[in-house]
């Protein structure tokens, strides 16, 4: 429907607890109560991370929907580049790449090695 | 009293959730220069710790979001996050209602504060607390600037944010610590997590440490987007904090860039 309520989806699932239930206990009937499209709701259900970050959905937003979902951090950051790959650059909200996919943490742990 | 104790830090959650992957030689010096922190704050003598934040959706949304926020709780809890990610146990965190009261009504006198009686802390608040009140026995006054969601509060209106911040504190009787909590340049949460800026960074801190008012204010939001990130839009807490120390100039404890901790890691106090 509107990145607006996409995230506000997932600001509520990333605070509240009994959101949380909601959600993990019945994704589909959780999801029901929202008025999102298809494309939405696939993101939130799969969960997508990286189709989740093309929407436009904040990276402050995003990084804790995926620590909940016990998703590893380079899994996270790699999650989104392929993402990137799949459906193209980001479409809304504050957020763009702007490193060419360069994995930054990576090189600089080998560079202190 | 007055204001006791003036200093910033970075709050990265990798700063706890990755800290195995750093240099352990970098890491474990920024993790001193927290410690001499928490040290100095309890040698001040500080009755409570008002935290400049710029938090990341844990409270605030764009339903409703403030420009300026300040809690008014007897008690606080975090990390909203999963414990487990960022190694930190979730806790309760002593507030001080009563002298959260006093100095909102005081802020605002100039500043148009929002306030809550409820906070749940993010990173942002948690990260720093682990390491400067590890015992969680200190009252907190977490405060937020709208450094996430545009549009964004203007950095001129940070400074005067600071300045009622210091009026206040100078008009309670209580001994006040602050400590503002913010990046610098990064890219937090994105593919381009670990990019740093150094050399703006570095241009930064200096302004900063010697809190030169009008080179803080020079930055637009288009600027720091660009050569900073997303991330550099928390240099409002860092600007907060320079306005509350009314003129003293900081020293740069710690500096470094931390790539898997997604910032610069930094810890700087102002000689009050």
């Amino acid at each position: 429907m509107s990145l607006y309520y996409l995230q506000k989806i997932l600001y509520d699932i990333n605070r509240d607890p009994q959101m949380q239930n909601a959600y993990s206990q019945n994704i589909e009937h959780f999801l029901e109560q929202y008025v999102l499209t298809d494309e939405e709701r696939k993101a939130l259900a799969t969960p997508d991370i990286g189709l989740l970050y093309v929407l436009g959905v904040n990276g402050q937003i995003l990084m804790h929907f995926a620590a909940y979902h016990q998703i590893e951090w380079d899994d996270y950051l790699q999650r989104m580049r392929d993402g990137i790959a799949e459906y193209g650059p980001v479409r809304a909200g504050v957020y763009a790449m702007t490193g060419n996919g360069l994995n930054f943490a990576d090189a600089t742990e080998n560079n202190s090695d | 009293m007055s204001l006791v104790y003036a200093g910033i830090c970075s709050h990265g959650p990798g700063i706890t959730a990755r800290a195995d992957r750093a240099d352990p030689v970098l890491r474990d010096e920024f993790y001193r220069n927290f410690d001499l922190m928490r040290k100095d704050i309890v040698n001040a003598g500080a009755d409570a710790l008002i935290i400049i934040a710029a938090e990341h959706f844990a409270n605030f949304f764009m339903n409703n979001m403030p420009a300026f926020c300040v809690g008014m709780a007897e008690e606080y809890e975090g990390p909203i996050e999963d414990p487990e990610w960022l190694k930190i146990a979730r806790t309760k965190v002593p507030g001080n209602s009563d002298l959260s009261g006093r100095i909102i009504r005081e802020m605002m006198q100039t500043v148009d504060v929002a306030f809550s009686e409820e906070w749940k802390f993010d990173h942002g608040i948690s990260v720093p607390l682990n390491f400067l009140t590890p015992d969680y026995d200190l009252p907190i006054i977490p405060m937020n600037i709208n450094c996430q969601g545009p549009p964004l509060t203007p950095l001129h209106r940070a400074w005067e944010f600071g300045e009622a911040i210091r009026r206040a504190c100078d008009a309670v009787s209580e001994k006040i610590a602050i400590v503002g909590t913010g990046g610098i340049s990064h890219w937090p949460a994105t593919p381009d997590s670990g990019k740093i800026n150094v050399e703006w960074d570095t241009k930064f801190l200096a302004r900063f440490a010697r809190n030169d008012k009008q080179g803080m204010l020079s930055y637009s939001d288009e600027e720091t987007y660009a050569d900073a990130g997303q991330g550099g839009y928390e240099i409002r807490t860092l600007i907060a904090t320079a306005s509350a120390a009314r003129g003293s100039k900081a020293n740069i404890h710690f500096f470094e860039p931390i790539p898997v901790f997604a910032t610069s890691a930094f810890c700087a106090s102002f000689e009050l």
